[in-house]
């Protein structure tokens, strides 16, 4: 009888965490769904900058020239960011800022070929339908509360999915895996149908749900950061300002290029930014597999001598940022991947509205009249077992 | 309870190649991954097919 009063304790971990967390998991899977295209629904809004068609083998400007060609268009911006695409390797793209420091939400970011340092168009990442839905789905309009808000959302439904395994086996313990029992009444089938979309989703879900509420730390984890290993490597420099004349970014570049043979750069964070100190650029490298391209190695370098003042490996809770995103996004397996990845959330929004309805209509029967349905199941499966 | 838990457990552990693999290469791992996260589809796909083919019938 024990074990029947665990499973009741279960159940209604899993009635109510789902209970609160279901309107805005199903907020989130709703606006997640075209956010999975998001650079394909960008490109089609003709919110995105083609590179030019220049003979094969042309090589790289030099970066200095890039930066300037930008600059040249917004006389007293500032750039914080230089940034490589990780799939065009003839784009790039540059954020400017009003000051140096100034928050990274108001840049503007420009994109330029990486060859002819031409500047080819301004993209808007703050106005338009992709950024009100990712807005949305990420803070709710609410900045780092509403990411931690929504973080909690998501370990509601991490304990739910949990909690909904435990409960799957009482359920189906005497049905064939699958088994939907559309004769019966709906609320048995489509029980029945949130029983199976629920256990074969169950990985995808704990794993995207899981990497969901680590992206909601990201603002923290980079504070984080800022405060331990960037403070650290930099304090000889502290309080110095930043340097009024810049060292030349081409061969910051090529210093950090050669300082970690076999990585390209993925961005720069100039000195001043969130990213780095106020007399450093930082180079951020990537590898080159699948894997250690989602990685990233800083190469401090004095934006003042041009010399590198540190390579750092990042620590274990920045690695972890960087892994949990892929694994959130669904953009590391070509477009058939994220095509799964839109199906699985399809079926987990059946699942949320599922289990909506089921809770709807059992709130009709009486509670123990609920409880007594599985302890009889139960009991009638003790006798079966003793009978034999 | 090894009957109940067999097929949540192969689909757990196809899901579970299918997230990985994609990380892990290019070519060959991205196919492994979409199979390891399309058959579990494939498997909703089939049971809740065979529910509403039955209900056409009924």
């Amino acid at each position: 009888m024990l074990r029947a009063r665990t499973i009741k304790i279960w159940y209604r971990v899993h009635k109510w965490t789902s209970l609160v967390c279901t309107i805005f998991l199903l907020l989130l899977c709703l606006t997640g769904l075209p956010l999975i295209f998001y650079e394909e629904i960008d490109h089609l809004l003709g919110n995105s900058a083609e590179s030019q068609s220049l003979p094969p083998g042309t090589p790289a400007a030099n970066l200095d020239r890039v930066v300037a060609a930008g600059l040249e268009r917004f006389p007293g911006e500032f750039v914080q960011y230089v940034i490589w695409d990780d799939e065009e390797p003839n784009l790039i793209y540059l954020a400017l800022a009003l000051a140096p420091d100034a928050p990274p939400e108001n840049n503007r970011i420009l994109a330029l070929d990486s060859r002819s340092a031409a500047m080819l168009n301004e993209l808007e990442f703050q106005d338009g339908l992709m950024p009100f839905l990712w807005s949305l789905h990420v803070d709710l309009f609410a900045g780092l509360p509403g990411k931690l808000f929504l973080g909690s959302m998501g370990l509601l439904f991490v304990i739910s999915i949990v909690s909904g395994v435990v409960v799957y086996a009482p359920f189906m313990r005497r049905l064939d895996f699958g088994t939907v029992r559309k004769e019966k009444t709906p609320r048995i089938k489509w029980l029945d149908l949130h029983n199976l979309l629920g256990i074969v989703t169950v990985l995808w879900a704990l794993v995207v749900g899981g990497t969901g509420v680590i992206n909601t730390w990201a603002d923290l984890v980079i504070k984080l950061w800022q405060a331990d290993q960037l403070a650290e490597l930099t304090a000889p420099y502290a309080g110095k300002s930043r340097p009024a004349e810049l060292a030349s970014l081409d061969l910051a570049v090529v210093a950090a290029r050669r300082a970690l043979p076999g990585m390209s750069p993925s961005f720069v964070a100039y000195p001043g930014s969130d990213f780095s100190s106020s007399h450093h650029y930082a180079v951020f490298m990537r590898g080159d597999t699948p894997l250690t391209s989602k990685l990233l190695t800083p190469v401090l370098v004095d934006a003042e001598t041009g010399g590198i003042t540190a390579v750092a490996e990042l620590p274990w809770y920045v690695t972890a940022l960087l892994l949990s995103q892929p694994l959130h996004f669904g953009d590391y397996g070509g477009m058939p991947m994220k095509i799964i990845w839109a199906l699985l959330d399809v079926v987990t929004i059946i699942v949320l509205g599922s289990g909506v309805y089921l809770w709807l209509a059992r709130r009709r029967t009486p509670f123990e009249a609920r409880l007594a349905e599985i302890d009889s199941d139960m009991l009638q499966a003790a006798a079966a077992n003793l009978r034999r | 309870m090894r009957k109940l838990f067999a097929m949540p457990v192969l689909m757990a552990v196809l899901s579970g190649v299918g997230l990985l693999s994609a990380l892990l290469g290019d070519d060959i791992w991205d196919v492994l991954s979409w199979l390891g996260l399309g058959i579990p589809v494939a498997v909703i796909l089939w049971f809740a097919g065979l529910c509403l083919a039955f209900e056409k019938r009924a």
